[in-house]
């Protein structure tokens, strides 16, 4: 099944699509929608960045606010396919209240689980993030877990129904890029379902990075947010994400802790 | 006691009067929402949309009116 959206085309040489919850999207790039400087802006860098699927958080309307505060008002929802977060959330009975309300908001039953078990690192609790995942993939939803870079976690998540795993690179809004490859590896080794790194990517070489690793494809805010220019790194993501997936799909060579010659040892003049 | 007919209902954590005889729909357009751009909690039960113009707002009842904003 497709999302319903206009399709991007797929990048020359690279293969099929994210197939995520039995919809397929052409781009492996998912990003979020917080924290830029403009509605204007935003728009412009998600544009440039051609991902398909955008995160979206719920939360209270301010009633003191006159109208257009609320996202929709300058995402058109027939133009991306909204992913809604439980961002902000600390507790598995908080991310079902929150998952339940942005279903009810009528777009799809995606949902980025998130539970967050501590506020200075920001990173899951994962005793939370698999109470909620297993009851929310219960009721139908499609969960896309934040989780951090533990095997065992990643696949009680899949075991729980999650549609897909997102460990992170490093931790949320940090810029830290892919701290842990190895395990991150070892999940994408160990799992069927899609694996799809979130947060800490800085700039295009982490995001290339996370790519070459061989996971199924990357979420990222706040290395679009938080550039100096959110469109033109928009546009080095975009195109980070390709090159790592095809560096991946190619097969990188051996590294080797000594130097071998490019040219034939052999021919040389006196 | 006032002569003017209201409830008193908890809207997104505060407290507030409204005149009786609102539903959930002519509550919406009062506080100028657009109820396709809105969700509605009420009394931590999830309401759907076509529920709107039939249910009433009563005394002491408590919304959570929510919305999707931008997010990571």
């Amino acid at each position: 099944m497709g999302s319903g959206l206009k399709k991007p085309e797929t990048p020359s040489g690279l293969d099929g699509s994210l197939h995520v919850g039995g919809v397929d999207f052409v781009s492996r790039l998912i990003v979020g929608t917080g924290k830029y400087k403009t509605n204007e802006v935003m728009v412009r860098a998600i544009r440039a960045s051609e991902a398909e699927v955008v995160t979206v958080a719920v939360r209270r309307i301010d009633l003191d606010q006159k109208n257009e505060q609320g996202i929709l008002h300058h995402l058109r929802p027939d133009e991306f396919f909204l992913l809604a977060n439980t961002a902000g959330c600390s507790t598995a009975e908080d991310a079902i209240r929150y998952a339940r309300l942005a279903r009810a908001a009528g777009f799809n039953d995606f949902l980025k689980l998130e539970v967050i078990g501590d506020a200075n690192t920001l990173l899951p609790d994962v005793h939370g993030t698999l109470e909620a995942a297993k009851t929310l993939a219960g009721e139908g939803f499609k969960v896309m877990a934040y989780t951090n870079d533990d095997l065992i976690t990643a696949l009680r998540l899949e075991d729980a129904g999650c549609v897909a795993v997102m460990p992170l690179a490093s931790p949320i809004g940090s810029g830290l890029g892919m701290v842990n490859p190895y395990f991150i590896r070892e999940i994408k080794r160990r799992l069927s379902v899609p694996v799809i790194v979130d947060a800490g990517v800085g700039t295009a070489s982490d995001a290339c990075v996370t790519m070459e690793q061989g996971v199924d494809g990357i979420l990222m805010n706040t290395a679009l947010a938080a550039a100096d220019d959110p469109v033109q790194m928009a546009l080095a993501m975009k195109h980070a994400t390709v090159a790592g997936r095809l560096a991946f799909l190619a097969g990188r060579m051996p590294s080797s802790e000594i130097a071998i010659p490019s040219s034939p040892v052999i021919g040389m003049l006196d | 006691m006032s002569a003017t007919k209201t409830v008193a209902v908890r809207l997104n954590g505060r407290d507030r009067n409204i005149d009786i005889g609102h539903t959930v729909l002519t509550l919406l357009a009062e506080l100028d929402l657009q109820p396709g751009m809105v969700v509605v909690e009420l009394n931590r039960e999830i309401l759907e949309r076509e529920r709107y113009a039939d249910i009433e707002v009563n005394d002491g009842d408590s919304f959570e009116l929510v919305h999707f904003v931008g997010g990571g």
